[in-house]
């Protein structure tokens, strides 16, 4: 039966169910973007909340947590900070890196008071299997669920460490319960750690409780009369903050990749909405012409996008759920980088998190219409309903000053610096400057294609005219495939930057050809040893002593690198970044900084800067600025002789080894290892094995971006197609006409092909121009402020002129597949279906 | 020049009817022919047919001396290029080439010298009264506007036969005759054949005979 609900339902659906589609091509496109920001959000949170989790259950209830650097801070402390009268528990705890023998990783080994730590996180005395006894017995260890499931181990199975020369036989007391520790680690006693592993009275950190009703301000102060330079008292919350930093750039870069794929997303989802819509305009302006008012349309075609919108996002936060947890179980909660090994994660969802994307899907879609629509029933009905009006709709994307004053914007941005040590401004001025570049696209698109030479081929005449007729439609096809291009281009632009300078930063800062690697004070560097490890074939040996040690609170600690060097050579052994000056004779001894150092404490050239070694304070002169791109929070490099004279610590854990002139490294090193202790746990390592493993980290690290930005460019692809299917739907009757009028449908394929290369052509121009622009941005901006190093530009062009060369093709055939089942419509029925 | 020997066609479908019975029509140059006949009995049907855009059931289509049956969609889609000019009711125009460039399109296709092109397409805009919009776009025009910049186009190209399907359907009475006095005046001028499709007596009246395409086929109209 016809009733009047029946007409509005068709009038509402119809145009759905006749472009299924269309439809399904923008749902997919929602459904892809928001997949791929919402896996990538889902990773990012999941990790940072299992990173945290595990830091505040390590902390346990602590309200203040006493640490210094990573070598120990003085037992002796312990009884004076516990005797304080605001403190209620003060528990001791050494966490040492425990080598396994046969095993590359190491594992995190607590050594605590059983009894103090139980009163601050009860769960660590509650083990399957073992006794409260057995964590005195200092042959017993316990390990957490997640430990004991990398080892393979259970209650009363034998593990064997390494300790120093020797090596430590234990027995499993028990497994922890999994309440109490997430990541892989072993517990014992501290007593036991420190004598088994011959730590020498260090612990690591005391963890306080403070007495009901303490005045948290008196005891810093009390602690600040106490404590030793270098060794700071902080609330645990702090030092769980300072270590989400450790990954924190590396996850906010990740993010906003898929920020960009999401955008390019949206830009797909925009211009086919824009395109879809401005082909409606004769059926808008029919409507319109019958009478039903403005409001009721927009209403209409903004309720489609919403409802293509919600379910390209449901489809696509399912996607993205099941992608984030296929990636969390496969690289872990340190999302590869290495930092936390070990700890179980599974997404966790946050409803939050699950709204905003869900908008963002609805919002491209809408927005998209939106923008279109609104035009679309303003225009004079009576003459959207002539032929070839639906170019108006695309009018007035073509103004240049917006665009233009996005990209100005874009470039004055680059120039602020970090806020909060994230390179916000820098991420504004890459999308300021894909939007405007974007924006600009219709004016780019008129000036290349007024510049392209005239054939006398009709199909060459005739698609050109229609791209010179229509740039705005040009400018919207093209949107997603130059963001996507632009993405990949200043990605690959930068990685190669980024490989290029590790290389040279290897070749300057690995110049000997044997490397020696113990743990932290594996060994005694002195001349002794020195004579001793100078085999047939060694020309020369440099010791090197590497501490972790802390400057400030807010940040995470800084490596002190101590060396053998030749101050008067320093350029030899660094990579310096500028001139490197000596101090005065009579003024403190040179330090070199890292980069990072410049970044986050300031440090300048000839600066004088106090460091605290092992609980005394130094003053040091800043003589010269390096690149590092192995410690991101900095490190300082000091002359080792002027740290032992201060510190009187002779031993070191590095040293690097000079060959003779045609010397073979393999039995150079055969021979030194022949000349250390049988046990000593120390490796030996050939140069170019460690560029080797570096580089493959380093690739290793990248493959995700790699996929992140494939995925953005089959988007611009699908977006290009889709946009060039829908135009072409829009012009079938145009086709039929010239069928007509005698164009052989090779003429018109000929045509659409053409129109798809220049397309293309002008899409990877912009896009490969843009993507040189944002690199710069990415180098000098973003990753100097995110990473604190600095790296020189290097554009693979082999690697850009293949894809630009696989690209083109690619981008033509995808806009010619588009329209080809559109131009092969039959003749006499587009002609029949007049415009 | 063109000849159409007891041409029959149906289409297949769950309501299949022989729309075209057993029809013979022969044109010399310089004719101008009105079809008229009911909604749906086929008229242009048979002027797709004439134009080699469907194929006939049965029965044989010679136009210019070639024989339609036997030439594949690329010869078919030649000789249209080159012979047949086509008027529609609904313009057809490209939206996005101004007036010259659409009427200049035949003889682009039909590889004309450059030289030769622009002479041509101003002297047919001179004839249809549009030599002062050669460069407006389509969407700049009125109906009957547009239409005359069909008719050019159709012409331009020096075609044999003009096929003209309800060239006035979409124009007010004064433009209509204004669009059939022309159509009519540039076929003779060119000497070409023409075929008018139309509901409107009127219109017909314009050509030199009239016929009436009924399900008994083709015949003379009666003297009214
Ligand atoms: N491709 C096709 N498939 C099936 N039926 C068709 C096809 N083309 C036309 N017809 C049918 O053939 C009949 C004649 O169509 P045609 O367009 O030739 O009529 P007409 O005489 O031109 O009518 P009008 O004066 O209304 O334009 C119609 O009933 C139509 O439904
Ligand atoms: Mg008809």
């Amino acid at each position: 039966m016809l009733s009047s609900a029946g007409v509005r339902a068709s009038l509402a659906l119809a145009p759905l169910a006749a472009n299924k589609g269309r439809v399904a091509v923008s749902v997919f496109a929602i459904a892809l973007g928001v997949a791929l920001g919402y896996a990538v959000q889902l990773i990012n949170q999941s990790a940072a909340a299992e990173f945290a989790q595990a830091l505040r259950v390590l902390a346990g209830d602590a309200d203040v947590v006493v640490h210094g650097p990573r070598a120990g801070i003085p037992e002796a402390l312990y009884p004076r900070i516990a005797a304080l009268p605001e403190v209620a528990v003060a528990s001791p705890v050494i966490e040492v890196q425990a080598r396994l023998p046969g095993q590359r990783e190491a594992l995190k080994l607590l050594g605590v008071d059983v009894f103090r730590a139980a009163r601050l996180q009860p769960d660590i005395a509650r083990a399957e299997g073992g006794e409260p006894l057995d964590f005195l017995r200092e042959d017993r260890l316990f390990l957490s669920r997640a430990a004991a499931a990398w080892l393979g181990l259970t209650a009363g199975d034998e593990l064997a460490l390494a300790a120093g020369e020797g090596r430590l036989a234990l027995r499993v007391a028990g497994i922890l319960s999994a309440s109490a520790l997430r990541e892989r680690v072993a517990v014992m006693d501290i007593a036991a750690v420190q004598s088994a592993l011959r730590t020498g009275p260090v612990v690591t950190r005391i963890e306080l409780r403070l007495r009901e009703g303490a005045d948290p301000a008196a005891l810093s102060a009390a602690l600040e009369r106490v404590l030793p330079p270098g060794v700071f008292a902080e609330d645990p919350g702090q030092s769980v903050e300072r270590n989400a930093r450790l990954t924190r750039a590396y996850r906010v870069n990740l993010a906003v990749l898929a920020l960009v794929a999401l955008f390019t997303g949206a830009l797909f989802v925009f211009s086919t909405q824009m395109l879809s819509v401005a082909r409606r305009r004769v059926e808008i302006a029919l409507l319109r012409a019958l009478g039903v008012a403005r409001g009721g349309i927009l209403r209409q075609l903004l309720a489609e996008a919403a409802l293509i919108g919600a379910l390209g996002a449901a489809g696509g936060m399912a996607l993205g759920h099941l992608a984030a947890a296929a990636f969390l179980q496969r690289y872990g909660a340190d999302l590869g980088a290495g930092t936390f090994a070990g700890l179980p994660v599974t997404p966790h969802v946050d409803p939050v998190a699950v709204l905003v994307f869900a908008l963002l899907g609805v919002a491209a879609a809408v927005g998209g219409a939106y923008a279109a629509a609104r035009t679309a029933v303003r225009a004079q009905p009576a003459r959207a309903l002539r032929a070839g009006d639906e170019h108006e709709a695309l009018r007035s994307l073509e103004a240049a000053w917006p665009g233009a004053a996005c990209l100005a914007a874009g470039a004055l941005l680059a120039f602020v610096p970090a806020i909060d040590g994230l390179p916000i401004a820098g991420y504004l001025s890459i999308t300021l400057l894909l939007i405007g570049t974007l924006a600009l696209m219709p004016r780019l698109a008129r000036v290349a294609f007024a510049l392209a030479p005239q054939r006398r081929a009709a199909s060459w005449r005739l698609a050109l005219e229609q791209l010179r007729f229509a740039p705005g439609r040009t400018g919207m096809s093209l949107a997603a495939i130059v963001a996507s291009v632009s993405l990949m281009a200043s990605m690959a632009i930068m990685v190669a930057s980024f490989r290029h300078s590790l290389q040279d930063w290897l070749d300057t800062m690995l110049p000997a050809q044997l490397y020696v690697r113990g743990g932290e004070g594996a060994f005694l560097a002195d001349e002794a040893l020195r004579s001793q490890w100078t085999v047939p074939g060694v020309a020369r040996i440099e010791f090197l002593r590497s501490e972790q040690i802390l400057l400030d609170v807010a940040h995470p600690p800084v490596t002190l690198l101590a060396r053998d060097l030749d101050a008067a050579r320093i350029d030899r052994s660094l990579a310096l970044v500028g001139e490197s000056r000596l101090p005065a004779p009579g003024a403190p001894p040179p330090a070199w900084v890292s980069e990072a150092m410049v970044d986050l404490y300031g440090m300048r050239a000839g600066d004088v800067v106090a460091l605290a070694l092992r609980g005394r304070v130094a003053a040091f002169t800043v003589a010269g600025v390096w690149r590092d791109y192995a410690r991101q929070h900095g490190a300082v490099v000091i002359e080792r002789r002027e740290y032992a004279r201060l510190t009187g610590e002779e031993r070191a854990g590095n040293a690097s080894i000079w060959l003779e002139p045609g010397a073979d490294p393999d039995a150079v090193a055969a021979q030194v290892r022949s000349r250390m202790p049988a046990h000593a746990e120390v490796e030996l390592v050939r140069t170019e094995r460690i560029r080797e493993l570096t580089l493959g980290i380093f690739d290793r690290t990248f493959a995700v971006t790699y996929a992140l930005e494939a995925v953005a460019v089959l988007i611009g692809l699908f977006s290009l197609s889709a946009s060039f299917a829908g135009l072409a739907l829009a012009r079938r009757c145009e086709f039929g006409m010239l069928r007509h009028v005698g164009m052989t449908r090779r003429q018109i394929g000929a045509m659409l092909a053409l129109e798809g290369f220049a397309v293309s052509a002008l899409g990877l121009a912009a896009g490969l121009g843009l993507g040189g622009v944002l690199a710069v941005v990415l180098v000098h901006v973003v990753n100097r402020q995110s990473f604190h190093w600095s790296m020189e530009i290097h554009t693979p062009w082999p690697t850009l002129a293949a894809f630009a060369l696989v690209m083109l093709p690619l981008a033509s055939f995808a806009a010619w597949a588009g329209a080809r089942r559109a131009a092969g419509y039959d003749a006499v029925r587009a002609v029949k279906e007049s415009w | 020049m063109l000849s159409i020997r007891s041409v029959s066609k149906s289409f297949p479908g769950p309501r299949a009817r022989t729309l075209l019975r057993d029809i013979s029509l022969a044109l010399e140059p310089g004719e101008f022919v009105a079809v008229v006949g009911e909604s749906g009995i086929g008229k242009s049907t048979l002027l797709n047919l004439i134009a080699g855009l469907e194929s006939p059931d049965s029965g044989a289509i010679e136009l210019c001396g070639e024989k339609l049956g036997a030439l594949g969609d690329d010869e078919a889609t030649l000789l249209r290029r080159r012979h047949i000019g086509f008027v529609f009711q609904a313009f057809h125009l490209l939206p996005y080439l101004s007036v010259e460039k659409n009427v200049a399109l035949p003889l682009v296709l039909n590889g004309v010298a450059s030289a030769a092109i622009g002479p041509r397409v101003r002297e047919m805009l001179g004839a249809v009264n549009l030599g002062d919009r050669a460069t407006s776009l389509p969407a700049e025009l009125s109906g009957g506007e547009m239409q005359r910049v069909a008719i050019a186009r159709a012409l331009v190209h020096r075609p044999s036969l003009v096929l003209a399907d309800e060239p006035t359907g979409n124009l007010d009475p004064e433009a209509a005759a204004q669009v059939l006095a022309l159509l009519r005046e540039r076929i003779k001028a060119d000497r070409a054949a023409g075929i008018l499709v139309t509901h409107s007596r009127s219109a017909a009246r314009t050509a030199d005979r009239i016929l009436v395409l009924s399900e008994r086929g083709l015949s003379p109209a009666p003297a009214a």
